[in-house]
């Protein structure tokens, strides 16, 4: 019995002596570290994606905490709600960001941009990029052999096998960027998500002349600046054969999306138009006729 | 027994189907389209404009920077535009269009077939002749010549290293050239030699051209400082680190540059090109290129001018032939396959080679099975399969620390991969990242 007695008094011993060194040591080495960090941290989705531009989310929970004010600072995956929930724990302001969405701008499915040849080596787009400019007559639009669905954690873009050309789930996309930075052709981009999901935005990267860019591709931005001319808001900007709206600008009026004669303007979840009445239409032809 | 260079090495099926006929030139086309980027390094900015008539040998691109080489009409005629083409990077870049007329040659380039073999120009002035010429590595790097005959500050060479190994199955351009014009390298080495003030030289020549090989041994006699050495066949022998191991024992370091070992890597069409511009004035606006493929109905050896289409080349050779899987441009090792043969031959063109669909399909990769083939054959030490995974995840430290900036891309590992792994397409984009991230660190 004085056996057993001996041995739990004495190992009681050595782990309340343990324990009190523990308790010494980490009393004395203590990191001082801002409650608050980890307060906003558990306020974070804790997706870690990077989409605000720091390492991880306990990265942007740091320098929320140690900014000034929350100017610049924002989680794309939380939105604004998140965001506001980080001010009032840190007694300051969220600024207004609106939602954004990644965009493809690339329309050129197999039927619009016929295949000239055939690749079959990796099958990652940064080798392709890196070896030539596409297996189709444009070198600036997809590969199709999907960087973005690899680079997405939120399962929220996936090329369509049809036209081998990636598509955005709306309510998955975070806006964290991967797949802007995966694409090593630079055709997807962040834009604002708008009013209903309503946006308006050129589908093309191509900056070729016009007639090149045609033959290669029948959807392609060929440059001829006529939505520019349409723009009541100056929103439009052509640079090396190619338009680009400002999402800043743009009033969704969709005046360039009707005039643009290789439909690489494209609206997404408008109601539709109103159209003419078909006796109308009939007069009008044969009027002119 | 034959020196070669000591680490891994692999020894593909020669196939040298072109070896023994005679260079034929090939005539002048109606258009050559000339890309302004040549060469490693900038571009060229174009001195001509639409409408601007040319000779064989005008300047049309000066370069900008010290890395760059000039770029000479290959033809005469009138400009056409200047505007973008594809070439054989599969891109788009600027290129100058010229519609040929006649052949008229710039008055000072001596046009006669006299061998010239005095030279009474200073070092200075030879690198000046090259540099105008517009001279670049005609192995198929093409990084300029007169850049590379310029040791950085410090730096002296002691050994000029001659390249005649063309361990490229299928390719025999270099090979016939040094056939047929021999002592026109055999001045061009000397030029070399004067230029980088060594006094010695040795010419590497792989032992499947002995007959190159008695050539060169017998030739060199009434040449002092040079001399000839047989090598053992092994790809990739003509490697710059590879071939200065296999002639000198010398072993170049990790990210060292040859001339650290003292050793300058000349290689044989690049001497004829400087015995040409030297003492010949004449410009680089011409290159051998083998046109060859299993199914071609006459392989051959061209002479052919910079910026004529690749497809005048087959055709010349017999035409494609309708099993055409894949066209490469250079050798089927290090070479590149084509989007399209509508793109013009330039100053690093070796070689066409055309390949039967049933070769040209590249299997399915499938699981690495350890078995460590791609570590024993890769000529710089490299453990290809962890470089490979390390691109895959991104791990660009490690990457580095395994030293991926070494890889020379000579596909010995995906060629010897029995999982048919894509092993130098990873390495490839691998080693482009992390030399990026270096050079961002730099800046």
């Amino acid at each position: 019995m004085s056996v057993i007695l001996t041995a739990v008094a004495t190992l009681g011993a050595i782990g309340a002596g343990s324990a009190g060194i523990l308790y010494l040591v980490s009393q004395k080495f203590k990191v001082e570290e801002d409650p608050r960090i980890q307060e906003v941290q558990d306020a974070l989705p804790a997706a870690n994606c990077g989409g605000c531009g720091f390492p991880g989310c306990a990265a942007f929970a740091a320098a929320c905490v140690k900014a000034d004010s929350l100017e610049g600072l924002n989680c794309p995956v939380g939105g604004q709600v998140t965001m506001e929930r980080v001010a009032e724990i840190l007694g300051q302001t969220a600024s207004k960001t609106a939602k954004k969405i990644a965009v493809v701008r690339c329309s050129g499915t197999c039927e619009e941009r016929p295949r000239l040849n055939l690749y079959d080596g990796a099958s990652k787009c940064s080798i392709a990029a890196a070896l030539y400019g596409g297996d189709t007559g444009c070198s600036f639009g997809c590969l199709g052999l999907g960087d973005c669905e690899e680079s997405c954690t939120f399962d929220a873009i996936h090329i369509n096998p049809l036209t081998l050309l990636p598509e955005v789930v709306e309510d998955k996309c975070t806006a964290c960027g991967a797949c802007v930075r995966a694409c090593p052709k630079d055709i997807i981009e962040l834009r604002k998500q708008g009013p209903k999901s309503r946006r308006i935005y050129v589908s093309c990267v191509n900056k070729d002349k016009g007639a090149v860019a045609k033959k290669a591709c029948n959807v392609a931005c060929i440059g001829c600046g006529k939505c520019q001319q349409v723009c009541p808001f100056d929103a439009i900007t052509i640079e090396n054969n190619l338009a680009y709206i400002d999402d800043d600008k743009c009033r969704l009026c969709r005046k360039c999306v009707v005039v643009c004669p290789t439909h690489s303007i494209l609206e997404l979840h408008f109601p539709p138009r109103k159209e003419t009445p078909p006796a109308a239409k009939e007069e009008e032809a044969t009027t002119t006729a | 027994m034959l020196k070669s260079f000591r680490i891994g090495g692999i020894h593909p099926k020669e196939n040298k189907l072109s070896a023994g006929m005679a260079i034929q030139p090939i005539s002048v086309p109606a258009q050559v389209v000339i890309p302004l980027s040549q060469h490693i390094g900038a571009p060229c900015q174009p001195v001509v404009k639409k409408g601007d008539k040319v000779k064989v040998g005008t300047l049309i691109g000066k370069s900008v920077g010290f890395v760059s080489a000039q770029i000479h009409s290959s033809v005469s005629g009138t400009v056409l535009k200047i505007d973008k083409a594809m070439d054989a990077s599969g891109y788009k870049r600027d290129a100058v269009f010229i519609k040929v007329e006649e052949d008229e040659w710039e008055e000072q380039i001596d046009r006669s077939g006299q061998l010239i073999s005095d030279c009474s120009l200073t070092p200075k002035e030879i690198l000046e002749k090259i540099a105008a010429a517009g001279i670049v590595g005609m192995g198929g790097a093409t990084f300029p010549t007169h850049v590379k005959l310029t040791p950085p500050p410090g730096m002296k060479a002691e050994v000029l290293i001659i390249n005649g190994v063309e361990c490229e199955p299928y390719l025999t351009s270099d090979h016939q050239l040094m056939m047929e014009k021999s002592e026109e390298i055999l001045v061009g080495i000397t030029l070399v030699m004067k230029a980088l003030n060594v006094q010695r030289a040795i010419i590497g020549i792989e032992n499947n051209k002995k007959d190159a090989v008695a050539l060169f041994t017998k030739k060199v006699k009434a040449f002092p400082g040079i001399e000839v050495q047989a090598l053992k066949v092994q790809y990739p022998q003509g490697g710059e680190k590879q071939l200065i191991d296999a002639l000198t024992g010398r072993q170049v370091a990790s990210g060292a540059l040859p001339i650290s070992v003292g050793a300058v890597v000349q290689n044989v069409g690049t001497l004829f090109a400087i015995y040409e511009a030297v003492q010949k004035n004449k410009p680089l606006v011409e290159r051998v290129v083998t046109v060859t493929g299993k199914e071609v109905e006459r392989p051959c050896n061209l002479r052919t001018r910079i910026g004529t289409p690749l497809t005048t080349l087959i055709d010349a050779a017999g035409g494609l032939p309708e099993s055409t899987g894949k066209v490469i441009s250079g050798g089927p090792m290090m070479g590149k396959a084509l989007a399209s043969v509508d793109v013009p031959v330039t100053k690093g063109t070796s070689g066409i080679l055309v390949v039967p669909t049933l070769e040209a399909k590249r299997k399915a990769m499938k699981d690495c099975i350890r078995c460590g083939k791609c570590v024993q054959v890769c000529p710089m030490g490299l453990n290809p399969t962890l470089l490979m995974n390390l691109t895959e995840y991104e791990v660009w430290d490690r990457a580095e620390k395994n030293a991926i900036t070494d890889c020379i891309e000579c596909g010995s590992c995906s060629y010897t991969c029995p999982a048919d792994r894509p092993l130098l397409d990873y390495i490839r984009l691998g080693k482009s990242k992390v030399n990026g991230i270096i050079r961002a660190r730099k800046n």
